[in-house]
């Protein structure tokens, strides 16, 4: 008998000594200092988009001919409803409608955090769902990826600025004309996985105990999926609201009335040389907004799904 | 190698079928009549019927879709309607401004980036590489307008170095030329330099854990020699791929920078195209970035071989 | 080596006291810990242990490339008397190369790619020499020739993508040895090569260093490489040296009780007479099967690689079938085949009296019970994200047990494959390699198969544990009277379990027969090199009792 016996193997303590890794993953990732960081900012975004009535905001939409293009820190006077003059300052300044600078960007928060969670959601869903499709059925596979591809081929800007052009713009068509290219990205990420994990020896060794197909996927193959997806959604959020801000910058977004940080600022270009607040104030929102998804990505992806850090 | 090409090209035939196919549904996919979507909002049933029998409207679709494209193989674009020239002319006009700016800030970019991806990676984790992704994440997160009007706004408006808007053309004045290029160029870059910084570093520590860096490192060579011989030629692939790629992105950004600095290129006929619903221009112009872009891409898929004799064909 | 010429010359290498300290939050505070050693000119020193043992962060100390986690925290290394643990990185890099050198363990991934392996050896003289470059080409091709590479000329000019694993370690070797260095340090340089490969690279190694009297350090898990190459032999364990002597001495008479028992696990090339019985039922059946694979593309002749031709099998109840063969002889490929983890491409296979080879994935699936198959890489065997319970109940319970009685078998198998039937709730992350691969052969029972495939089972373990799982696999097949098809690149694993053998060579099964007739008179030329080619294959390794 060797020295070390076979009844020896089994020692609590050994097993109990290897820590609980896995499980501690997104512990890992809610105590990433990015993670924190990006979401703290993104939290702080969120509030401002719910609470903007409260936060000395007057009606975005309400226009002001006697109030246009003032700079920022001006006070001006302004009728209220029932006839008579209140005055306030507008801390932001107005644009060259009169309407109040601060008011819009706040309120423009809704917009973009809407468009960021809602493409993020859609492109998701049906990526996940075309993606799992490719990697499953083989015949379908070629087709899929064939068309995917071509719709690769368009520049994803483009494409939604093709999409838009057909659709008469509004918040919908817009979320969807930003999905569109975003979807085969998804499909390709969900599919590599796909193909991996089913190589993987324990996922033969399910199918070699006659797990049948839909539990194989279920809960051998979908779970891999996780964490690139999320890591994955939060960048198609940050491209997003970038995305809708060019489209409505471009005045090919959602309408103009709407207040959206792309709206703003394609409204100030005009005058820009001589009254940039209308520029840089949605400009810096929204470049925070999304270096926050972006930084809280970055976390994410690190601890989450470290293979891919090597992605870009 | 020539085999190879052959079937690369092939291989890019299924890809641009969907892209016409798709370029040539869009119309036909707007709600109501395409041909009264054409006219505009105040065309006459007249104006729409003619348009209705130019694009042979009433034909079949399948038919409709081989005279379409036996017309675009043979270089007839069709006609804009809105700005009454043939859709070849007009895009002729526009070509050099967003050739420029592409090749402008493709050179910045690279020049740039892929010394800040090697030192970053080869620095790991030293201020110089947090620096490095430090700026990397804030391209990605700055919009490409945004940063042009600041630009603007410092180098244009409150030093003015730098005209603020505007375009001349390089048989004209080559200097004037430069003169306005060098902002929007830089504009554009900044995103480019964040994608390919990050993709060097990234490429670059990849390829630094590969055995035979240790196999280098083992032969007592330095490691400045270790970095640049045996280390970036290695991460080089995966960093061309990303130039590929980008210029997807580098294309949607020419429409924004096009338009934040008045360059009468492809990128502004785009968005006036859209705003006039001047669909055939809109159709051609993408047809042609997506080839550009597929065409790119295979070229630097062929210069793999150069980098990586691994890579057979 | 005689002990005269060590005496009169100083040791090469010298190392006392080391200790490496591994980073904080490891399962231990030093990698390695107070290990004293010497390497004398002219000798084959072996340091030898199993994972963790802390073997290789001794050479990379040594080389000065231990990454930058481990540090070492006491000791001296003296390299002909120079402290080279306290000399700075220019140093180092002047002696590397031209005193001490290095070969791995991965010839694939140890050369450049994008290099020539000509350029790649060229380096070296150009760092290190004044020599021009016609005076170093002359030299490259002399060394080329002298590690025994044909047409030294073509290989110059070759990229390592274009020559074999044997080939490349050759370069790796002309790379080391060019300008005849006092220490070579080969950390597992044999180890993912063939069994043939390694039998001419280990005789390349002692060749050479006999030639210049170069002091070599090799560091192996194998006992039959050491018994082959060492003069002396150091044994770790836990990043300790537990004892060292001549390899005469330590193989044949060890004192420590960790060297009696690591020894005593070999398992012995000579097969046990085991009695085998010719009338139970045949289990499973090949017949002509083989499988092909053929890519195609336009413009290019389809490549067609036959991975199994016609191979016909056949095993009996309470039976176990090994197939040995080199990488690439096609023996997992019939095994997946048999699990129908692929579709032959021709040929039939009888379960019993089903024909399963050409069966539709829907009628396959109330076979699949019946044969069930243990893989090599036991991280990769479980689904990290259930627990191990899940894992086990999973096949029971889709064929209609109730989960209940599912989890009632899987306690029991645990206690047949000796793991505590308690920790069912716990994820394979927490269990060490020789559990899990425990807990997948359990997972195999719980199917009441007929036939257990082990596709290389036991290869990813160490020496020690492969032993258990040995034992235990054939404890099981005589308990249950169990069809076992053995897969197999070991040919001393396969001499310990098998009753019958068949060698595999390019997709054909070139001999075959009992185990004892295979191993004892070998019919075929090719079966014949392979186990010349045995490392250790003339020491028979003792069994001590534990002290």
């Amino acid at each position: 008998m060797s020295a070390i016996t076979p009844e020896e193997i089994v020692d609590s303590a050994s097993i109990a000594a290897a820590s609980t890794k896995r499980k501690s993953l997104w512990a890992l990732a809610v105590r990433n200092t990015a993670v924190i960081f990006g979401g703290a900012i993104l939290l702080v975004m969120l509030v401002i988009a719910i609470l903007a009535p409260f936060l000395g905001t007057v009606d975005p939409t309400r226009i002001d001919p006697a109030a246009r293009n003032k700079k920022p820190g001006t006070e001006i006077t302004f009728r209220l409803d029932d006839g008579q003059t209140a005055k306030r300052v507008v801390l932001m300044g107005t644009d060259s409608l009169g309407r109040d600078v601060y008011s819009r960007v706040l309120y423009g928060t809704r917009v973009s955090l809407v468009i960021g969670v809602a493409v993020a959601v859609a492109s998701i869903a049906i990526g996940l769902v075309i993606g799992l499709v490719s990697g499953y059925v083989r015949w379908a596979d070629g087709i899929i990826m064939r068309i995917m591809d071509g719709l690769m081929a368009i520049p994803g800007i483009l494409l939604a600025i093709a999409l838009v052009s057909i659709w008469r713009a509004g918040l919908i068509t817009v979320i969807f004309a930003i999905v569109v290219p975003d979807v085969p990205r998804v499909v390709r990420l969900v599919r590599s996985v796909v193909l991996s994990v089913r190589e993987e020896p324990y996922v033969e060794g399910a199918i070699s105990v006659g797990t049948p197909t839909w539990t194989l996927m279920f809960r051998h193959i979908l779970p891999n999926t996780v964490a690139p997806l999320i890591v994955q959604g939060t960048f198609i959020a940050a491209a997003a609201i970038i995305a809708e801000a060019i489209l409505s910058f471009l005045g090919i977004g959602i309408p103009p009335e709407i207040p959206s940080w792309g709206n703003i600022m394609a409204e100030g270009r005009t005058l820009f040389r001589v009254f940039p607040h209308n520029i840089f104030f949605p400009g810096i929102f929204l470049a925070l907004t999304v270096l926050a998804i972006n930084i809280m990505g970055d976390g994410l992806r690190d601890t989450l799904d470290p293979k891919m850090s090597k992605k870009v | 190698m020539l085999d190879f090409i052959i079937r690369r090209l092939i291989a890019i035939i299924p890809v641009l079928t969907v892209v016409a196919v798709f370029v040539f549904l869009m119309l036909r996919l707007t709600p109501g009549d395409p041909a009264a979507v054409i006219a505009g909002d105040n065309a006459t049933s007249d104006q729409i019927a003619d348009i209705r029998n130019k694009l042979g409207l009433d034909e079949p679709i399948w038919t409709q879709f081989v005279i379409w494209i036996g017309n675009i193989l043979q270089g007839n674009f069709g006609e804009s309607f809105f700005f009454k020239k043939t859709v070849a002319e007009l895009i002729a006009q526009r070509v050099e401004p967003t050739l420029a700016l592409a090749i402008c800030t493709l050179v910045i970019a690279v020049a740039v980036a892929v010394p800040m991806g090697v030192l970053a990676a080869y620095r790991h984790g030293s201020l110089v590489d947090r620096f490095v992704m430090g700026f990397s994440v804030m391209g990605f997160s700055v919009p490409v307008f945004v940063i042009g009007y600041c630009l603007i706004y410092v180098f244009a408006i409150e030093l003015g170095w730098l005209p603020v808007q505007g375009y001349v053309r390089i048989g004209v004045n080559f200097w004037g030329f430069l003169e306005r290029m060098v902002l929007p160029s830089v504009t554009l870059a900044v995103v480019f330099v964040a994608l390919i910084a990050r993709m060097t570093r990234a490429s670059v520590l990849e390829v630094l854990n590969e055995d035979y860096i240790r196999t280098a490192r083992a032969k007592g060579l330095s490691n400045r020699v270790v970095l640049m011989r045996h280390a970036l030629r290695n991460a080089a692939v995966p960093i061309l791929t990303v130039i590929g790629l980008g210029i997807a992105g580098l294309i949607g950004g020419a429409v924004v920078t096009e338009s934040v600095y008045g360059l009468p290129g492809l990128g502004r006929l785009t968005v006036e195209a859209v705003l006039s619903r001047d669909f055939p221009t809109i159709q051609t112009v993408i047809l042609l970035f997506s080839v550009v872009y597929v065409v790119i891409n295979l070229l630097i898929d062929i210069s793999y071989t150069l980098f990586d004799p691994r890579i057979r064909y | 080596m005689s002990d005269k010429m060590t005496d009169t010359k100083r040791p090469v290498l010298e190392v006392r006291n080391l200790s490496v300290t591994l980073p904080a939050g490891a399962d231990r505070v030093n990698a390695v810990e107070k290990v004293s050693f010497t390497v004398n000119p002219g000798e084959i020193v072996c340091l030898v242990g199993e994972s963790g043992s802390g073997k290789s962060v001794i050479a990379f100390t040594i080389m000065g490339l231990l990454a930058k986690a481990l540090k070492p925290s006491s000791g001296e290394i003296l390299l002909e008397g120079e402290n080279i643990l306290a000399a700075d990185e220019s140093r180092l890099r002047e002696l590397r190369c031209t005193r001490m050198s290095m070969i791995f363990q991965e010839p694939m991934t140890a050369l450049n790619p994008v290099m020539t392996c000509g350029l790649q050896i060229d380096e070296v003289l150009a760092t290190h020499t004044q020599l021009d470059a016609a005076e170093r080409k002359s030299k490259i091709i002399a060394i080329l020739d002298r590690v025994k590479l044909p047409e030294p000329e073509r290989i110059y000019a070759s990229y390592p993508h274009q020559l074999s694993g044997g080939q490349r370690q050759r370069i790796m070797i002309a790379m080391a040895l060019v300008l005849d260095p006092v220490l070579l340090i080969a950390d597992e340089p044999t180890t993912a090569l063939d069994v043939t490969t390694q039998a001419e690279i280990l005789k390349l190694i002692a060749e050479l260093q006999e030639g210049q009297g170069t002091g070599v350090l090799f560091i192996t898990h194998d006992f039959g490489v050491v018994a082959e190459i060492a003069h002396r032999v150091a044994v770790l364990r836990w990043g300790e040296l537990v004892e060292m002597g001549p390899t005469e001495k330590i193989l044949s008479r060890p004192e420590h009780a960790y060297t009696k028992m690591l020894i005593s696990s070999v398992p012995s090339i000579h097969p046990v007479h085991r009695g085998v019985r010719k009338d139970g039922p045949t289990v499973l059946r090949t017949e002509k099967l083989g499988k092909t694979y053929s890519a195609s593309a336009f413009f290019q002749k389809a490549r067609v690689v036959k991975a199994a031709v016609d191979v016909d099998l056949d095993i009996r109840k309470g039976e176990t079938l090994g197939i040995v063969g080199e990488s690439g002889s096609g023996k997992s490929t019939v095994a997946r085949c048999i699990a129908r983890l692929i579709d032959p491409t021709g040929g039939k296979i009888f379960l019993g009296d089903t024909e399963i080879a050409t069966m539709s994935a829907g009628k396959l699936r109330p076979h699949r019970r019946r044969v069930q198959i243990v893989f090599q890489d036991p991280y990769r065997s479980m689904n990290p994200r259930i627990t191990i319970g899940e894992s086990i109940i999973e096949g029971p319970m889709n064929f209609g047990l109730k989960r209940d009685e599912a989890l009632a078998r899987a306690r029991k198998l645990m206690e047949t494959v000796r793991l505590d039937p308690n920790s069912l709730d716990r994820y394979p992350h927490q269990f060490s390699g020789g559990q899990r691969q425990r807990i997948c052969i359990a997972r195999a029972l719980a199917m009441e198969p007929e036939l257990l495939i082990a596709d290389e089972a036991v290869s990813a373990l160490d020496v020690s544990v492969q032993k258990q799982v040995l034992e235990l696999l054939d404890e099981i097949r005589v308990r249950l009277n169990l069809a076992v098809l053995f897969i197999t690149h070991d040919l001393r694993v396969a001499a310990q379990i098998c009753d019958y053998v068949a060698v595999m060579s390019k997709g054909r099964v070139v001999e075959y027969g009992s185990a004892e007739q295979v191993f004892g008179s070998p019919r075929d030329d090719y079966t014949k090199a392979l186990f010349a080619a045995a490392p250790g294959r003339n020491w028979e390794f003792g069994k001590f009792a534990a002290a």
